[in-house]
């Protein structure tokens, strides 16, 4: 599992839904692993968008990366065409390195093994090989 | 001023066409074009564009079409074609100006029949009053030229004898009721450059026995728009097809299933779904699996989808479940089992038991997430198996009040079929469609029919 994907998870179980404590979910006992990727700059951009920042963070801080800044960065977003390159040249020095980093912690960074737990109901789910398990005992389903 | 442009287009899933053409002119915002000329039988396809420019966009990245040329003259045979071709320069005397002075070299495509090479080679020499004065290049010519022969010979089978020279003669006369049509060459398909190959499930390491065909799932992608660095969700991911050939057109793709067997891969060989990502190189597009029930979903409010695009579980190869059990009484009270002082559903290998469930209300609860999850003016496409050849009886297609039916498109086996519905997200304030839920119709209607041989259902109760 991505680190990215933890930004996109909330607890599946019901009651939970209007709680704010059940989005993100916390992680716990995580055993981590870098994994290479190509770097593209348009394609991080484009996620930075569908982030939210303060989730991003707390999961960072449990998974020990305290390095990122506090508000979500603003870089100007160009509207994409199909065959446009990457605008990697475009780029500042700083928003390149800010870039590099997220593909870095976002992309690159997998967990393998690890504990999920709803900060609402303390439900705990597993990140088993890599795969997040979501599935829920019958007594939690409806 | 718009022009004359003809589309080549492949002979498979003909019915596909032109929702993938509409759907492409749409995604790459292509104004009104009419299809309407189009016929199913036929593989080719006249339609007016305003530049070259539209043309590339339209066919690039399409699976069932061959290319687009822009059209200069066509006629019965070759004399009327030539004829009709002086006209039209003599009308447009500054067609070819621009390309004159291009190197340039002649092809021949035949359809049903092909040329001798030598006699290609006669035909292109008649085409020399065009009086193109770039050097000749076949390996990487600035324009192409293109005869495209269409022999028709749609009696010619029946008529097929044991007689060799017979047939020749039988052949030769046929000829004469055929077509020409000549152009310039403007953009080849995806399809031409052999895509097909690329997807083909033969090469394709990680792969089960529901695996979705390469083809069609292509053609799904397309349908869906999606495109680069929109998000593409698939529920019932199984092996990955969807997504793989949705990663092909850009889309960051994520998926989820209720089997985690699948999502594991086999681990002994090293092959997962991401492993075919990787094997194709785009693994970048592929964001994660998850094992979760859409049913009981742990997407969060930030998440917001772009198009959702999948194959759900019929019911009948492999069994359709969701959470919980067929059994509440065996599992009554398991809630407080505890081993080795913990919670034992809240231990790792702990098994969440699945309990059957059937399509129609399965399809229900897709429109319903669709209808949430989904992006104004994102697209929901999947597939459903409907019974064929049924008296008495209509398809009954699920509707949701917000999401707009734009195409149903079937594709046929013997005595089913499965369907390719597409949907459209709008807006409540914009649209108001009907609601039709399934299971309120008809209740584990096909997985039924399949156990019967499809029987109708009068002669199930005789």
């Amino acid at each position: 599992m991505k680190l990215i994907t933890s930004n996109f998870i909330k607890c599946p179980i019901k009651k939970c839904d209007s709680s704010l404590d059940s989005y993100p979910l916390s992680y716990q006992n995580c055993q981590l692993v870098i994994k290479q990727q190509d770097f593209n700059a348009n394609f991080i951009k484009s996620m930075l968008n569908r982030l939210d920042w303060d989730a991003l963070l707390r999961v960072a801080k449990e998974l020990g990366n305290t390095l990122l800044p506090l508000n979500k960065p603003a870089l100007e977003n160009s509207d994409q065409e199909e065959d446009k390159e990457d605008d990697e040249e475009n780029l500042n020095e700083n928003d390149l390195k800010l870039l590099k980093d997220l593909h870095n912690l976002l992309l690159e960074t997998n967990i393998i093994e690890g504990e999920m737990i709803c900060r609402s109901c303390n439900h705990k789910f597993y990140i088993k090989g890599s795969i997040p398990n979501l599935l829920l005992p019958p007594h939690l389903v409806d | 001023m718009s022009k004359d442009y003809l589309i080549l287009l492949a002979q498979s899933n003909p019915n596909f066409r032109i929702a993938e053409l509409e759907s492409l002119a749409d995604l790459y915002n292509i104004p009104q074009i009419d299809f309407s000329s189009h016929s199913e039988a036929h593989p080719f396809l006249k339609i007016k564009l305003d530049n070259d420019e539209q043309a590339k966009r339209l066919i690039k990245r399409t699976i069932l079409t061959r290319g687009i040329f822009e059209l200069y003259a066509e006629g019965k045979n070759l004399t009327e074609l030539h004829n009709n071709l002086k006209i039209f320069l003599k009308t447009n005397p500054n067609i070819l100006s621009e390309y004159r002075d291009s190197s340039f070299k002649f092809d021949v495509i035949g359809y049903k029949g092909n040329k001798s090479l030598k006699k290609q080679i006669e035909m292109i020499e008649t085409f020399q009053y065009l009086e193109l004065n770039g050097k000749i290049d076949l390996k990487n010519p600035e324009e192409i030229f293109t005869i495209i022969e269409n022999y028709d010979r749609i009696d010619l089978v029946n008529q097929k004898t044991e007689d060799k020279k017979e047939n020749f003669e039988l052949f030769n006369k046929k000829v004469e009721n055929s077509s020409y049509y000549f152009g310039r060459q403007v953009q080849l398909s995806l399809r031409t450059s052999n895509i097909l190959k690329k997807y083909d499930l033969k090469t394709r390491k990680y792969i089960g026995t529901t695996t979705f065909e390469s083809e069609l799932s292509l053609v799904s992608s397309n349908i869906a728009q999606v495109s680069k660095n929109k998000l593409v969700y698939d529920p019932f991911v199984g092996t990955g097809s969807l997504l793989l050939t949705s990663a092909n057109f850009g889309g960051i793709t994520i998926g989820s299933d209720i089997d985690v067997r699948t999502l594991n891969g086999n681990k002994e060989k090293g092959i997962n779904i991401g492993s075919n990502f990787e094997q194709l190189n785009i693994n970048l597009q592929f964001l994660d699996v998850l094992a979760m029930d859409f049913t009981h979903h742990c997407l969060s409010q930030n998440f917001k989808i772009d198009t959702i695009v999948c194959d759900p579980p019929y019911g009948v190869r492999e069994g359709l479940k969701v959470l919980g059990t067929n059994r509440p009484k065996r599992f009554e009270g398991k809630e407080n089992i505890i081993i080795d002082g913990e919670k034992s559903f809240l231990r790792k290998d702990y098994v969440q038991p699945k309990k059957a469930f059937e399509l129609e209300k399965l399809l229900d609860e897709l429109l319903e997430f669709s209808s949430k999850k989904l992006n104004k003016n994102g697209r929901l496409c999947f597939w459903m198996p409907t019974v064929n050849e049924v008296k008495n009886e209509e398809h009954v297609i699920p509707r949701h009040c917000e999401l707009e039916l734009i195409y149903n498109m079937e594709q046929k086996f013997n005595k089913w079929s499965r369907r390719l519905l597409v949907y459209v997200k709008r807006d409540l304030n914009e649209y108001k469609g009907e609601t039709i839920k399934l299971n309120e119709v008809h209740k584990s209607y096909f997985r039924e029919r399949y156990f019967n041989g499809f029987k109708s259902i009068e002669d199930t109760i005789k």
